[in-house]
C-alpha cells in the first residue's frame, strides 16, 4: 500500500476515534479504550508512513478542491517524515500509557473528551509537519494550539489551571501573529502562499525584508519552542496539563517549531548572513543556560521538566545556529554535521522528555503530589517506574552510551570544527557557546540527580509517598517502550544517523553519509579529528562491569552483607533529617545568586527568652526576573495604550456605525 | 588492544602507590615519618576481606554504585594513553572520557543521597556544585589541546604533540594546563577544595558521599577514586607534556615511556603534596572564585587558539 492511502487511514482512524470517544463520554472505560486505541493505531500508521517516505521518496496528497490561497496539499518529504516518525513514536507510547493514566480521572473529569482532543491534537501535529501551504499550515498550527489549550485546562477545577491555560493561549497567539506576518511578507514577494513558491522568493528580497522575516519567524516559532524570554508559558502550562498531555506537548509539540525553523531558514530563506546564525546561537545559549539553572532550583517535578525543555530547546538551537553559521560561509559538510546533531538531539529529547514526563505522571498518580520535598523512597515502592525514570535521567544527563550523550557529543564535535570559519569575530564566539554547552551539561546532570535522588531515593518524606504503589501495567508498558528506545537510539545511533543525513542533504546541499558512519563508528569529519562508537562503549561497559562484579566476588571470599540502620549519630533518623531538594540546590543558588536574585526571609517568635523559639518560619524564593522586567513593563504599556484608545470607545452604537462608515469610505478611496 | 589492557592493569596497580606517595610526601613536609607508601594496598586488601553493612533505607542503586564507579574508571583508563600513545581511543575520545568520569560522579552522588543521612546529601550537593564549574573547565582545557593537535582522540593528541617537538607549543598550553591542574585538585577531593585526610567534619565533600559504604564496596569506591586521581595526572602528563611517551612499540621506546610518565606523575604528586602542606582548605563559598578563575583560564586558552 502506498503512503497516500496510509495517510487516509491515519486521518480516518483519528478522526473517527475522536467523535466516537466524545460520544461515549459517559462510559469512561470504553471511551478511553476507543480514544487511545485509535490514537495508538493511527500513530503506528504514522510510523509506517514516515518509514515509507524515508525509504521510497516523498509523497503528496492534494486536496480535492481548490482554494483562493493556492493548492492545499499534504506533502511529506524527508524532514517531514522524520518528524512524523518522532511524533508518532512518542504518541504511540503515550497512548498506551494514557490507558492506565486516565483511570484516576474516571468520574471526576470527562475522559472521553480528553481522548477525543488527544486524537485531534495528534492529527494536527502530523498535519503541521506535512502542510505544503502557508494558510493550510496556519489552520493546522491553530488547531494544534487550540486542542492543546483545551487539554491544558482539562483539570479545570484545580487551582491555577485555567489561568495557566489562558497565559499559554495568549503567548501562543502572539507567536502565531509573528509567524503570520512573516508568511504575508513572503507572499508579498512570491505572490503565492504555497511553500514551494517560497523557495525562490527569498533571492529577490531586499536584505531588510529578508532579515525581518527571519526575526519574525524566530520570535513566532521561538515562542512555541520556548526560547527565553518567551519561555514563561512552559513552566505554567506543562504542570497544569495532565501528565500524558504535558508529555506530548513538551516532547513533540515544541519540536514542530524546530521543524518549521529548519524548513524556513534552510528551505525558504536560505542562510546567507552569518549574523543570523550568531543570533540564533546567542538566543540558544541564553535559553540553555538559564533554562537549566531554573530547572535546578525547582522543587515541582513537572515545572522542573518544563524548564529543562527550555534548556534542551536551547541545545537544539545551538546546533541549528552553528549549522546556519557554517552554511553561510559555504562550509556545507560542517553545516550538515551540525544539522544532523540538531536533529539527533530533537529525537533524543523527544524520547527522554516524554519518558520523564510520564514518570512524573506516574509519581503523581501514585503519590498524589508533584512536590519533590514530599516524596522520596519511591525506588522501593515503585521499582519499575523508578528504573525507567532512571533511564530517562541517565539519558538527559548525557551518560554514555545513551541517546542524550550521542547527540551532545555530535554538537560538541560540530562546534569544535569552528576553526574552519574564516571570520575571526565569529570564531571567537563559538568557544563561548562551547563553554555554555559544557556548563549546561554539568548543571543538567546536577538538576536531574536532584530530581531522581530526592524523589526516588532514601526515605519517604510524607504519608502519601509512604503509601505509594506501583502504577498499572499499561503505564509501565508506555514508559518501557520509550526507555528501551532511549538505550537503543544511543547504542544503535550508527543506524539512525545515516537516515538523518538523508533528511538534511537536500536542505544543506551535501551528503556526509559516506564518512559519517564506518562500521560501528561515528566519524564526524573526514580525517583523524575524532571518532566514537556508542555500541562498542556499551559493550565495553557491560563486559567490564561483569568483570568487576566477578573479581570482587572472588577476591576476599564470600562475605556477609548486613542490612542495618544508616549511621545516625545517636538520634533516630526521620524524614526530616534527610537532605531536602532545596538544600541540595542551595549551594548553586548561592553561587549563581546574580542570576537567581534569591530572597530569604527568616522569622521566629519567642516568648520566654530569645533562645527558646516557639515558632520558626523560613521562606526562600527567587525573583521572577522575566515576569518582572520583561512582561510587567509590557503589560503596563498595553494597559496604557488601551486606556488611550478607550477615548474613541464611547459605548454608543451610532458612533461605532459612524466609524464603520468612515473606514469604509477610506478603504474605497485608498484601494479603489 | 593488548597494550591498552596492559596499560589499564598498570594504572589500576599503580593507583594506590601514588596515593601512598602523596601521603609520604606530605608526611615529609610535616616532619613526620608517615605510613609506608604501600599502606593503601594494605587498606584495600583488608577491606576486600571484610563484611559489609548496607543501610535499610538504601535501594539497589547504593549497592550497584561501587561496581559502576569501578567500571567507569576502567573503561576510561582503556581510552587513555599511559606509557604508549596507543589505547582503544578509536571507540571513545576525550569527551567520552570526561563523561565517563561524569557517570562515576553521578552514581557516587546518587548513592550519597540514597542512604538518607544528612552527611551523604550534603556531600552529593557540594560535589555536584563543584562539578558544575569543573567539568566545563576540564572540557575546555582539553579542547584547547585538541584544537592545537587537530584531534579529540587522547592518544593522537599525545602522538601529535610528542612527534612535533617543542616549537609547536603555543601559550594556550600553559593557560589550559593551569586550568586543568586546578580542576584536578577539585575533582579528586584535594586541598584547597576538599581535604582527603579528614572524616566527620562539616566541611567534607568526597568522604561524606562514601560514608555509608563498607567492606568490599568501600574498597571499590576507594580504589576507583585512587585510580581516578592517577588518571587525571596521566591525562595531564600525556596531553599537555607528552614528550617522552612511546610513540612506537619498541622495547627501548616503551622503557623510556614508562620512566618518563612515572617521573612526570611523581613530580605532579610532589606538587599536590606541596600545595596540600602549604595551603589551608578553602571555605565552600570561597570556592566559586577559584573555580571561576580556572574556568576563565580555560576559556581564554580556547579563545587564544582562535586569535593567535
Amino acid at each position: 500500500m502506498d503512503s497516500n492511502n496510509l495517510f487516509y487511514i491515519l486521518l480516518a482512524l483519528a478522526l473517527f476515534g475522536a467523535p466516537l470517544a466524545a460520544a461515549l463520554n459517559n462510559r469512561p472505560k470504553i471511551s478511553a479504550a476507543v480514544a487511545f486505541g485509535a490514537s495508538a493505531m493511527a500513530s503506528l500508521v504514522g510510523l509506517i508512513i514516515g518509514a515509507d517516505v524515508l525509504l521510497n521518496g516523498p509523497m503528496r496528497l492534494d486536496f480535492p478542491f481548490s482554494s483562493p490561497f493556492g493548492t492545499f496539499a499534504f506533502a511529506v518529504d524527508g524532514l517531514s517524515a522524520l518528524f512524523i516518525i518522532i511524533i508518532s513514536l512518542v504518541t504511540f507510547a503515550v497512548s498506551i500509557y494514557s490507558l492506565g493514566y486516565v483511570r484516576h480521572y474516571y468520574g471526576k473529569y470527562p475522559v472521553g473528551l480528553m481522548g477525543s482532543l488527544f486524537n485531534i491534537f495528534y492529527v494536527s501535529m502530523i498535519m503541521v509537519v506535512s502542510s505544503s501551504n502557508a494558510i493550510l499550515f496556519l489552520i493546522m498550527w491553530e488547531t494544534m494550539s487550540l486542542s492543546s489549550y483545551f487539554l491544558v485546562i482539562f483539570e479545570s477545577r484545580e487551582k491555577g489551571t485555567v489561568a495557566s491555560g489562558l497565559f499559554y493561549l495568549i503567548m501562543t497567539h502572539i507567536g502565531t501573529a509573528a509567524i503570520t506576518i512573516g508568511f504575508i511578507l513572503m507572499y508579498s514577494e512570491s505572490g503565492s502562499f504555497e511553500f514551494s513558491s517560497f523557495h525562490g522568493a527569498a533571492l529577490g528580497m531586499s536584505d531588510l525584508l529578508r532579515s525581518s522575516v527571519f526575526a519574525l519567524w524566530l520570535v513566532g516559532f521561538g515562542t512555541k519552542a520556548g526560547i527565553i524570554p518567551f519561555h514563561t508559558w512552559l513552566p505554567m502550562a506543562h504542570p497544569a496539563a495532565p501528565s500524558n498531555i504535558s508529555s506530548l506537548m513538551s516532547a513533540v509539540m515544541v519540536k514542530t517549531a524546530i521543524y518549521m525553523l529548519i524548513r524556513c531558514y534552510f528551505g525558504f530563506l536560505g542562510v546567507q548572513d552569518a549574523w543570523w546564525g550568531v543570533i540564533v546561537l546567542a538566543v540558544a545559549c541564553v535559553s540553555a543556560l538559564l533554562g537549566v539553572m531554573y530547572a535546578l532550583i525547582e522543587s515541582d517535578i513537572k515545572r522542573m521538566l518544563a524548564f529543562s525543555t527550555v534548556e534542551n530547546i536551547g541545545i537544539i538551537l545551538m546546533a541549528l545556529g552553528v549549522a546556519m553559521i557554517f552554511q553561510s560561509y559555504g562550509l556545507k559538510e560542517l553545516a550538515a554535521l551540525a544539522l544532523i546533531a540538531a536533529l539527533m538531539h530533537v529525537l533524543s529529547h523527544a524520547l527522554f522528555k516524554s519518558l520523564l514526563f510520564m514518570g512524573a505522571g506516574s509519581v503523581l498518580y501514585a503519590a498524589h503530589t508533584r512536590n519533590m520535598e514530599k516524596l522520596g523512597g519511591l525506588a522501593k515502592r515503585m521499582p519499575y517506574t523508578s528504573l525507567m525514570f532512571f533511564i530517562g535521567v541517565l539519558s538527559i544527563a548525557a551518560i554514555p552510551p545513551l541517546t542524550g550523550f550521542v547527540s551532545e557529543w555530535l554538537i560538541f564535535q560540530s562546534m569544535l570544527q569552528s576553526f574552519n570559519i574564516p571570520d575571526a569575530i565569529v570564531k571567537i564566539l563559538i568557544p563561548v557557546a562551547l563553554g555554555t554547552l559544557a556548563i549546561t551539561g554539568a548543571l543538567a546532570a546536577a538538576a536531574f540527580l536532584k530530581a531522581y535522588g530526592i524523589t526516588f531515593l532514601a526515605r519517604p518524606r510524607s504519608e502519601e509517598a509512604e503509601r505509594a504503589e506501583e502504577v498499572p501495567r499499561t503505564m509501565l508498558v508506555g514508559m518501557g517502550i520509550l526507555s528501551a528506545l532511549c538505550i537503543l537510539a544511543g547504542v544503535l545511533s550508527f543506524m539512525i544517523l545515516p537516515v538523518m543525513d538523508d533528511v538534511t542533504s537536500p536542505l544543506v546541499g551535501v551528503s556526509i553519509g559516506e564518512h559519517l558512519i564506518s562500521g560501528f563508528l561515528i566519524v564526524p569529519t573526514v580525517g583523524e579529528f575524532s571518532q566514537m562508537s556508542p555500541l562498542l562503549i556499551g559493550v565495553l561497559l557491560t563486559s567490564v562491569f561483569v568483570g568487576v562484579l566477578a573479581i570482587t566476588h572472588l577476591y576476599g571470599g564470600r562475605r556477609k552483607v548486613v542490612r542495618a540502620d544508616t549511621w545516625d549519630c545517636g538520634t533516630p533518623l526521620t524524614s526530616r533529617t534527610e537532605y531536602s531538594g532545596r538544600g541540595f540546590s542551595n549551594p548553586i543558588n548561592r553561587m549563581f545568586s546574580w542570576v537567581y536574585h534569591p530572597l530569604r526571609v527568616f522569622r521566629s517568635t519567642s516568648h520566654i527568652s530569645p533562645y527558646v523559639k516557639s515558632d520558626m518560619r523560613y521562606t526562600s524564593t527567587i525573583e521572577p526576573v522575566f515576569e518582572r522586567y520583561f512582561y510587567e513593563p509590557m503589560e503596563v504599556g498595553v494597559r496604557w495604550l488601551a486606556r488611550k484608545v478607550s477615548v474613541i470607545q464611547t459605548g454608543s452604537i451610532q458612533t461605532y456605525l459612524g466609524y464603520i462608515f468612515v473606514v469604509l469610505i477610506l478603504l474605497l478611496v485608498v484601494l479603489r | 588492544m593488548l597494550l591498552a589492557m596492559i596499560q589499564t592493569l598498570f594504572l589500576l596497580a599503580l593507583a594506590p602507590l601514588f596515593t601512598g606517595l602523596i601521603r609520604k610526601f606530605k608526611a615529609f613536609f610535616q616532619g613526620r615519618q608517615g605510613p609506608s607508601v604501600l599502606q593503601p594496598y594494605r587498606d584495600l586488601t583488608k577491606l576486600f576481606h571484610k563484611d559489609s553493612v548496607i543501610s535499610k533505607d538504601a535501594s539497589w542503586l547504593f549497592t550497584a554504585t561501587p561496581y559502576i564507579c569501578m567500571t567507569a574508571v576502567i573503561t576510561a583508563a582503556l581510552m587513555i594513553p599511559f606509557f604508549t600513545t596507543s589505547s582503544i581511543n578509536f571507540i571513545g575520545d576525550i569527551i567520552v572520557v570526561v563523561y565517563l568520569f561524569g557517570m562515576m560522579r553521578f552514581f557516587m552522588a546518587l548513592a550519597g543521597l540514597d542512604a538518607g543521612s544528612a552527611f551523604g546529601g550534603m556531600g552529593s550537593s557540594r560535589e555536584m556544585t563543584i562539578s558544575a564549574m569543573v567539568e566545563p573547565t576540564i572540557l575546555l582545557s582539553i579542547f584547547t589541546m585538541a584544537l592545537i593537535s587537530g584531534t579529540t582522540r587522547l592518544g593522537e593528541i599525545s602522538f601529535n604533540l610528542a612527534t612535533t617537538g617543542l616549537d609547536l607549543v603555543p601559550p594556550a598550553l600553559f593557560l589550559a594546563l593551569a586550568a586543568f591542574f586546578i580542576s584536578t585538585l577539585a575533582e579528586n577531593a584535594r586541598v584547597p577544595v576538599d581535604n582527603p585526610a579528614t572524616h566527620l567534619e562539616l566541611t567534607m565533600i568526597h568522604e561524606a558521599m562514601i560514608l555509608e559504604h563498607s567492606g568490599k564496596q568501600l574498597a571499590l569506591m576507594e580504589w576507583s577514586s585512587m585510580t581516578k586521581l592517577l588518571l587525571y595526572l596521566v591525562i595531564m602528563a600525556n596531553t599537555f607534556l607528552p614528550w617522552g611517551i612511546a610513540t612506537e612499540v619498541t622495547p627501548m621506546a616503551l622503557v623510556i615511556g614508562i620512566l618518563a610518565v612515572i617521573l612526570k606523575i611523581t613530580l605532579f604528586s610532589l606538587a599536590i603534596a606541596i600545595i596540600e602542606s602549604s595551603m589551608a582548605k578553602m571555605r565552600l563559598f570561597r570556592l566559586p572564585n577559584l573555580l571561576t578563575v580556572s574556568f576563565s583560564l580555560s576559556l581564554l586558552a580556547v579563545m587564544s587558539f582562535y586569535i593567535l
